[in-house]
């Protein structure tokens, strides 16, 4: 099976669906019924062949699998080049796991437009799974920028009463950090005569050079991750998204940036990350402790869910930038369950929201005495997000801490406050909807979830707990990938320094 | 006595075919039934104009000079030709029903576009600065006609009269540029001035040379509506019938741009150190102001006037790399990434302004951006097609406005323009602002009236194909890139 395209087919096969859709014709009836439908199938077939990457994958290697290299634009040295390792795999099927998840979750909810929305969040996949297994860097960031057009008009047509600014702000800000990637993308590009990432991946930039590509690369990944002070659009643009809009925005497109700092600062420019790692800490320790406060003070779930990304956000700058294998094996746990836990915890929040239409705090309470099963299931996914032992929350915060322990015990002191801090606001939040007496008139005939939505919930329960009890089911896939980052990462660093040494 | 020898006329058959044509298109129009002869006209002009593409191809090999050095032909002329003949076209075609719903049908006007499309060739084939000055006369003069075409309007009228006291202007200052050259450089030949300034090895050349040039620079810039000769845009596009402008906003600046890459390239490419700092200023003004001032406008053709200065601020970057010291190949790349962004910036334009005639309410034309609030629950496809074309002029990935300004900057950072190039993304992004408005307001905001529907084929023709072009040119961008390159190459290398 090593000739099939598997990540082709797997980017690809989304828009497929869409030429479908465009197909339909009908009345307003049919043709939502035949654009969900065939959206849900588009995607399950999907995840279904992404499975196929990962049972595919060998474990043994650090270099790049299931590569296809076609020639693009011969004037440039563009190629159509793609590939994955055991850094990006999980992410691929990520990607596709919550666009199947999303899709569903829109079933009933979403009423107008349907065929257009299908349609964006199709295209959305395509660009996702694109921009993780890109393999040379003007395709990567075709992806990468080309998320910003569904997404904006994501969260601009179905989003809540503020869509417009927030999504503006989404827009832009993304866009501000990008081109300057992009800028420095072409400087990379020139100055090592290729946009072929395996290469550059070897390549030794400049010492001189390394700081200014480095911080042009933050300035996207930055936003995008997205890290304090520039995380202001995030729970603008959560508020104001559709649910589905949310998870995927939090599941997925949040982890472009800690992709991206794993894939491109810490091997490509090592020296500059080393130098950069004191601001890195200061701002993700930041992020850490005043988004959990901040996240404490919250009257909008929807908006403390953001807030706590943010803060989970922190942690894996930390771990990326502790730049030895538990840190950075930790980061990208962090980033997975993350994925799955708050995409979880903002269908949870879409569940009452469906039924009763507000998302504040305080319209909910009691919960419990109606909802059971929705009850539980918040608690796991709480307690996951809290980090509890045998959740996918605990393996990652648990790395991300021995790593930077290592490195700098500070650091790893206020990131634990960040910890419980994060205990703190979940139950907080959870007491004030779940628990208490039943008071609200509009509560007492609420419906508990019905099938449609345990079966959405049902394979997020099962990673969540899959991860936090057999986390080398994941660890071994990504080890040997990681291991040859650090390498790649710690001898730079000691050339350096024999370099300055000999020099002196 | 002997007569004197008749000049070679095959490198400007395509020209003389054109110009007997554009005389035999009025006669037809006199001639033919007064109820249906701007319709004839019309169609015989657009095959007039597809024909001379190929013909203009045919007639090129290599680089052939005739008329006593004054009149080129190369591939380079043969790439921008085909641009300026194929918008010419598209614009004729897309003026039909606007001009019949104006009440102004009169057949002169695609003789017109006919007539300013020879002064185009003439000005992109011209190898001397008065042939130069000829070509852009026959262009001007026919444009300030068709800018005050619907003359019981006032605002056309003095979009027309704007134009041309303007266009006077800029004119009087190329031909004072073009005297002070000869005067101080004893030529206007465009070879000659080259060999001059390329043997001065690199000596500083005299001050009433660089006068002249600057003064030449200024005219140009005038034409291409480069910041700070671009007040006259706004009025223009806005006052101007909509097929004229979108010819406007297209033709003439592409043949203008061509032309000042051919004289910058050529008779002066060896000062590039003394003209290079203004193409930098100019760019990066334009790139400002096109961006920042569009942000207010509530009329989208005034917005579209904006969006196309500072379009070509982002061409004039790959001709400030032109400009830059060093080797040839890493200045052909600027001119290339010109070349392609003037090629993906004629598609997106053509596709705005198709979508821009097609705004009708009840008969009769509307221009505000808010009358497009809701388009999408009301036309759903013209909708989704101008946020293509939105999206692609913001420049975001992955559609064609994207690789335009990729190679363009690209081509800045070769050569180590940092500043142009950083100032170029964020103008881009200020840039982006107000072309995702149009997207918020047709998609976000509760439907206004309703738009008139009915769109004739060739408008469905031109926006189904622009449409085309601007998303799948990322996977098939060979052809256009192919074509720069191989244009670029007869400039380079002799």
């Amino acid at each position: 099976m090593t000739n099939f395209p598997w990540l082709s087919v797997i980017t690809f096969a989304p828009l497929v669906g869409v030429f479908f859709i465009l197909l339909i014709r009908g009345d307003e009836e049919t043709t939502a019924r035949n654009a969900r439908g065939i959206a849900l199938w588009t995607s399950l077939v999907t995840f279904f062949v992404s499975l196929g990457v990962w049972i595919n994958f060998d474990n043994t290697t650090a270099s790049f699998q299931f590569v296809e290299k076609t020639v693009w634009m011969p004037g440039l040295n563009l190629a159509y080049h793609m590939g994955i390792d055991g850094i990006s795999m999980f992410f691929v099927i990520l990607s596709t796991l919550l666009t199947v998840i999303c899709i569903a979750a829109s079933w009933t909810t979403i009423k107008d437009r349907v065929k257009e929305y299908m349609i964006a969040f199709l295209v959305l996949e395509t660009l996702m799974i694109g921009m993780f297994s890109a393999l040379d860097l003007i395709l990567f960031y075709v992806f990468f920028e080309g998320v910003l057009i569904p997404m904006f008009i994501i969260i601009g047509v179905w989003g809540g009463p503020r869509r417009n600014y927030a999504a503006y702000k989404l827009f832009l800000y993304t866009l501000t950090g990008s081109v300057l990637m992009l800028l420095a993308i072409l400087t990379m590009m020139f100055q090592a005569g290729t946009s072929d990432i395996t290469v550059l991946l070897k390549h030794d930039f400049p010492a001189t050079m390394q700081p200014w590509l480095w911080l042009a690369f933050f300035a996207s990944f930055a936003v995008k991750m997205p890290m304090w002070p520039v995380h202001t659009w995030l729970p603008d643009a959560h508020v104001e998204a559709p649910t589905a809009g949310s998870v995927i925005l939090a599941g997925v497109l949040l982890k472009f940036g800690g992709y991206g700092f794993l894939r491109f600062s810490l091997p490509m420019f090592p020296l500059a990350s080393a130098d950069f790692t004191p601001l890195i800490f200061t701002l993700s320790i930041i992020a850490v402790v005043y988004t959990s406060l901040v996240a404490l003070a919250q009257e909008d779930m929807k908006k403390l869910i953001a807030y706590s990304s943010v803060a989970h956000m922190g942690f894996v700058t930390i771990g990326t930038f502790a730049a030895n294998t538990q840190g950075i094996e930790g980061a990208i746990i962090t980033m997975l369950s993350h994925g799955v836990v708050s995409a979880a915890l903002f269908l949870i929040v879409g569940v009452v929201y469906d039924r009763i239409h507000s998302r504040d705090i305080d319209a909910y309470g009691g919960l419990v005495h109606r909802m059971p099963k929705y009850a539980l299931m918040f608690m796991v996914f709480m307690m996951a997000s809290v980090g509890l032992p045998g959740t996918s929350g605990f393996v990652g915060e648990f790395l991300i801490l021995v790593g930077v322990f290592k490195v700098n015990a500070w650091v790893a002191a206020f990131a634990t406050t960040g910890v419980i801090l994060g205990a703190a606001y979940m139950l907080y939040l959870y007491r004030r909807v779940i628990f208490g007496e039943l008071t609200k008139e509009n509560l007492k005939s609420i419906l508990d979830v019905n099938a449609r939505e345990v079966a959405i919930f049902a394979p997020l329960l099962l990673i969540v707990f899959v991860m936090g009890i057999y986390p080398s089911l994941f660890l071994d896939a990504m080890h040997v990938s990681v291991e040859n980052l650090v390498d790649r990462y710690q001898s730079a660093l000691a050339a350096a320094q024999h370099i300055s040494v000999v020099a002196k | 006595m002997p007569l004197a020898t008749l000049p070679v006329l095959i490198p400007a058959l395509p020209e003389i075919f054109l110009a007997i044509a554009s005389m035999l298109l009025l006669m037809l129009g006199v001639f033919s039934n007064e109820s249906t002869n701007t319709r004839t006209v019309s169609y015989a002009s657009v095959l007039v104009l597809v024909v001379t593409i190929p013909f203009v191809a045919l007639v090129t090999e290599g680089r052939t000079v005739t008329f006593g050095g004054a009149f080129v032909t190369d591939t380079f002329a043969v790439y921008i030709k085909a641009l300026v003949l194929l918008s010419a076209a598209t614009a004729i075609l897309m003026s039909k029903d606007y001009l019949k719903l104006q009440g102004i049908e009169r057949f002169e006007f695609p003789v017109l576009i006919v007539l300013a499309t020879l002064g185009m060739m003439m000005m992109v084939s011209a190898n001397d600065l008065l042939a130069l000055y000829l070509g852009l006369e026959l262009q001007s003069l026919s444009l300030y006609v068709i800018a005050a075409f619907q003359r019981d309007s006032a605002r056309s009228a003095e979009a027309g009269l704007k134009y041309f006291v303007l266009g006077a202007l800029s004119s009087g200052m190329l031909l004072y540029g073009i005297s002070m050259i000869y005067g101080f450089a004893g030529s206007t030949s465009f070879d000659t001035l080259a060999t001059i300034f390329h043997d001065a090895h690199g000596q500083a050349p005299s001050v009433g040379v660089i006068v002249g040039m600057v003064f030449i620079l200024a005219g140009l810039a005038f034409k291409v509506s480069a910041v700070p000769f671009h007040m006259w845009t706004p009025d223009v596009y806005e006052g101007a019938p909509t097929p004229v402008t979108a010819l406007f906003a297209v033709a003439p600046k592409i043949a203008a741009m061509g032309l000042f890459i051919r004289v910058m390239v050529g008779p002066f490419g060896e000062l590039g150190a003394q003209w290079q700092q203004i193409i930098i200023f100019i760019s990066i003004a334009s790139m400002g102001l096109g961006a920042f001032a569009a942000i207010n406008q509530t009329n989208i053709k005034r917005l579209m006037a904006y969006s196309s200065i500072g379009h070509m601020g982002y061409a004039l970057i790959g001709l400030a790399v032109a400009g830059a010291a060093g080797n040839d190949a890493m200045r052909a790349d600027g001119v290339q990434a010109m070349l392609i962004y003037l090629g993906i910036y004629m598609f997106m334009n053509i596709g705005t302004f198709a979508c821009i005639l097609l705004m009708k309410r009840n008969g009769r034309m509307v221009e505000g951006i808010d009358d497009l609030a809701g388009l999408s629950k009301t036309n759903p496809g013209l909708a989704m097609i101008l946020s293509i074309f939105m999206f692609s002029m913001a420049g975001i990935p992955p559609l064609a406005g994207f690789l335009g300004k990729l190679y363009v900057f690209q081509a800045a950072i070769q050569v180590e323009l940092y500043t142009l190039a950083v100032v170029g993304v964020l103008a881009s992004v200020v840039g982006a602002y107000y072309y995702i408005r149009i997207i918020k307001v047709m998609y976000f905001d509760a439907p206004a009236e309703e738009l008139d529907t009915g769109i004739s084929l060739e408008m469905k023709a031109i926006l189904v194909v622009t449409g085309i072009v601007i998303v799948f040119f990322i996977f098939y961008p060979m052809p256009l890139i192919t074509g720069a390159e191989l244009a670029t190459a007869s400039l380079f290398h002799k």
